[in-house]
């Protein structure tokens, strides 16, 4: 059975049109027709067939439809199933419940009106969830005098712009509704359409057949324990399951073989080919088995990332930036995620790309994650099931959407993940989203080293960094509170900063280090701990202005004697010679230079992920 | 007879052998709702195959001491032959229920009354119920996972989405799950299911002397149909060609438009 959603602008006459197909299909039972009478006539208004369907009291006073309906269509070959969906934009949540259980759309437009920004936006929102095919009954053909022009002007534009989004459609009908023009059967009103009726063209729709690989999978539901056995049920989502058969379980990468397949009633132990089937069985190995495991064949298993690159539609209600965690459900597997960046967002309202960052209400986003656990998925494309996921905010789901190809960096050999072996930089790199790194401020007393530090660690702490600030306030007094301000001190604390520095940058962090670190071969020696991780960034501002500043009364002391070797007053400061960056502290604000810095890390670390196909409207 | 349809019977026991084991993995204290009727009776023989042979959670009845005398036995039957953990839950008495409801709803507000004095004392997080879309226009929106508050009150207008089949399953303390793996599925569905995998039901709902119960209640306010269908093949037929709705035969569904949306705003079924 088909299942089809009506989508489309509302008042444009979706509800009517399924009410009307409901009855002259002889869909409805009997005493309907009067029940509706009776309702239209309680509230004053001309019979009303979208009460058909919008049986909520609220939804018939106001005359629109504010939940998703599901009713079967009965027509002489086969039933299609309809699901009405509510075109008001407040109703949006149940708009995609009904959609995301259809097969294909019947897209409804208004024939004086023309493709509405609802119309598109249901197009972008079905193609989203998956769904491929549509037809298209431009409405109210009645109040545009019957004429082929307003028909074929919606037909072009939408034919375009459909094709754009990858939705195919089979059929552009012209109707009248209220009056089941072009419905069942064919008008004699409008003589110069001579292609399907919406019940043929409905007739003719089919539920995709999947372009899933035949690769197995199976998504463990749980694990059924009695007696001394342990039974492992889920669901089979592509592939053949069979007694005998060699698997590995995801995420943890071990391999066994099937033992039995277990049925009941009966007790057959034949293969489960079907998909969507459900499965039991044991295997013959005592790996501890959990739901949200993923069961494939040795070959031809599912990757298995912590970066997550997807195009989601948000209904968190709040606007989303990146650092954002969430849970995300992907078949029955619950992973912990972070929001890294967000690549696009698309206002559904209007259509039109939001500036660089930003996601509201109701967008649909490009964007990427990055999970706390490794999880094993496949792209939507392949393999829907697990392909697909909700985002969950505490017990409330904020939004949904499909696995991009871009994830799928490469898929994981059997029984790799089971050795254990070393973290490499590149793995803490591709989960982080950034590589580590010294990133490490020189300059005078007051040139504004802590200030711009604190600022963007704060910022990048924001965007998902992982970030720490190590300076002369929290090293001082622990790590190196046995040292004076000699010369050898001075150079001793700068060595110990360095190396505690490169470990954090082994680690994955972003470390900045704000120091005065005056003397030129300290840095050297810093930047050879660190190796090709350290940028050296000079917070340049001259003497005379540091001392303007002068926050912590440093160089009035310096200059009456009262604290010595006092860089720039009584001792040395070594500018750098070839620092990857300089912030002019001396001539640019506080903003400047902290958006330069920004700048500049995200540019030098971010592990991007790769781009992804463009999101059409 | 038409076998139109015998591919999606796989489908829809598979959706609702999903649903029931994702409800049971994933909520927990957890309960199922059984009538005695064909719809939840077939249910619980899609639990006893999602859980190979054996029900793992209780089975509530609500018992308002006004089913037919063949329902009660049947329920006795099938409790003792399938191994059920059955509990039977007496409904407060209709005294006690709101007594502007017409007459033919006060049943189904004891069964409310009673469902949530069971949920307050019992703290299920989780109530499988198999409800049918295509019994009622206001089931029709239900969700496969849906919330109730604390009172058993059903926001309608507020439900939050439900995509594909990837299910919510968390709710605040205090509040509950329905489950509802039985949307999906027809009345005829139902049948054909039940005529297939051999599943026991109360012989009312074939006909004698020219009457049959098609959709079963309280012995005063549902009524037989005219029917001459005594098998389920001829059942079948029947309800291929029918256009009578399924639930004709009960009182409460013609009182008032509202009365209906009413009850289920409320917390019934």
């Amino acid at each position: 059975m088909t299942r089809v959603v009506a989508a489309g602008h509302v008042d444009h006459g979706k509800s009517t049109i399924i009410g009307r197909l409901l009855n002259d299909t002889g869909s409805l039972p009997d005493g309907k027709i009067d029940e509706l009478q009776r309702a239209s006539a309680n509230r004053g208004v001309p019979f009303e067939w979208s009460f058909a369907l919008d049986a909520l009291q609220s939804e018939r006073d106001q005359a629109v439809t504010v939940e998703t309906t599901q009713t079967l269509l009965r027509l002489p070959e086969r039933d299609v199933l309809l699901i009405d969906a509510p075109g008001h934009r407040e109703f949006l949540r149940n708009m995609i419940t009904g959609a995301s259980s259809a097969d294909a759309a019947m897209i409804v437009v208004d024939a004086a009106e023309g493709v509405a920004e609802q119309t598109m936006r249901h197009a972008l929102l079905l193609q989203l969830l998956g769904i491929t095919q549509a037809i298209v009954v431009v409405n109210k053909m009645d109040l545009a005098g019957y004429s082929s022009e307003p028909f074929e002007a919606i037909r072009r534009e939408l034919a375009e712009r459909l094709d754009s989004l990858n939705v195919s459609v089979s059929a552009f009908v012209p109707v009248a509704g209220r009056d089941g023009d072009n419905l069942v059967t064919r008008s004699s009103k409008m003589a110069w359409y001579d292609g399907q009726t919406v019940a043929e063209a409905l007739a003719d729709l089919r539920a995709p057949t999947s372009a899933a690989h035949a690769n197995l999978r199976v998504t463990v539901q749980g694990v059924l324990r009695r007696d001394n056995s342990r039974t492992i049920v889920g669901r089979l989502e592509s592939g053949s399951l069979q007694a005998g058969l060699d698997i590995s379980l995801w995420p943890s990468g071990r391999s066994a073989k099937i033992a039995r397949i277990e049925r009941w009633p009966d007790r057959a132990n034949g293969a489960i080919e079907r998909a969507g089937a459900p499965v039991a069985f044991a295997i013959d190995e005592p790996y501890y088995v959990e739901r949200g495991d993923i069961v494939s064949g040795i070959s031809g298993g599912p990757a298995l990332v912590s970066r997550l690159r997807v195009r989601l539609l948000w209904l968190g209600g709040y606007a989303l930036r990146p650092g954002q965690h969430l849970r995300l459900k992907i078949g029955t597997r619950t992973a912990h995620v972070e929001l890294v960046s967000i690549e696009r967002a698309i206002d559904a309202q209007t259509l039109r790309e939001r500036p660089e960052g930003q996601a509201s209400n109701g967008d649909v986003i490009d964007a990427t994650f990055r999970s706390r656990e490794v999880i094993a998925v496949d792209d939507f494309a392949t393999s829907p099931a697990l392909g697909r996921f909700i985002l969950l905010d505490g017990t409330d789901i904020v939004g949904g959407g499909t696995i991009q190809p871009e994830t799928i960096v490469e898929r994981a050999p059997a029984d790799v993940v089971a050795v254990d072996h070393l973290l490499d930089p590149d793995s803490r790199a591709w989960r982080n989203g950034h590589r580590g790194a010294v990133v490490w401020l020189t300059g005078l007393p007051a040139s504004g080293k802590s200030t711009i530090a604190m600022s963007v660690e704060r910022r990048l702490f924001e965007k998902g960094y992982q970030v720490y600030v190590l300076d002369g306030d929290n090293i001082r007094s622990g790590l190196c509170n046995d040292l004076t301000f000699s010369h050898a001190d001075r150079s001793e604390n700068v060595r110990r900063v360095a190396e505690v520095a490169a470990l954090f940058a082994d680690a994955g962090f972003v470390v900045i280090a704000a120091f005065i670190s005056p003397y030129r071969k300290d840095r050297d020696d810093a930047r050879r701990a660190a190796g090709e991780r350290f940028y050296e960034v000079h917070v340049s501002a001259d003497v005379a202005t540091c001392e303007r500043r002068d926050p912590k009364g440093h160089y009035r002391k310096a200059r009456a004697g009262e604290i010595l070797n006092f860089s720039g007053v009584s001792d040395v400061y070594e500018e750098p010679t070839a620092p990857e960056l300089t912030l002019d502290t001396a001539t640019q604000s506080l903003e400047e230079s902290v958006e330069a810095l920004l700048r500049f890390v995200e540019n030098a670390l971010t592990v991007s992920a790769r781009p992804s196909a463009p999101l059409n409207q | 007879m038409d076998d139109r349809g015998t591919a999606d019977l796989d489908e829809l026991e598979s959706r609702t052998i999903f649903i029931l084991r994702e409800a049971y993995f994933s909520v927990a204290p957890l309960c199922m709702l059984w009538s005695m009727g064909k719809d939840s009776t077939a249910l619980l023989w899609m639990a006893r195959k999602a859980f190979l042979g054996r029900v793992p959670f209780p089975v509530v009845l609500l018992d308002t001491e006004m089913e037919l005398p063949e329902v009660y036995q049947f329920r006795d039957e099938i409790a003792a032959a399938w191994d059920l953990d059955v509990r039977n839950e007496l409904c407060p008495p209709e005294s006690s229920v709101d007594q502007t409801l017409p007459p033919g709803a006060r049943a189904a507000a004891r069964k409310t009354a009673g469902l949530r004095a069971l949920i307050a004392r019992e703290e299920y997080r989780g109530v499988i119920v198999g409800i049918r879309r295509d019994e009622q226009a206001i089931r029709a929106k239900e969700r496969v996972f849906s919330r109730r508050a604390r009172d058993g009150g059903w926001d309608v207008k507020g439900q939050p989405p439900e995509l594909w089949d990837v299910f919510v399953s968390e709710v605040e303390d205090g509040m509950h799950l329905r489950i509802h793996p039985l949307l999906d599925w027809t009345e005829v569905d139902i049948w054909r299911y039940t005529r297939r995998e051999n599943i026991p039901y109360v012989p009312l709902y074939l006909a004698r002397d020219g009457k049959r119960y098609r959709s079963l209640g309280e012995k005063n306010i549902t009524f037989p149909i005219a029917s001459t269908a005594a098998t389920l093949d001829e059942i079948i037929v029947e309800l291929e060609t029918t256009r009578a709705p399924e639930r004709a035969g009960r009182a409460m569904d013609h009182e008032t438009e509202s009365a209906f949306e009413r009850l289920r705003l409320g917390g019934y079924m």
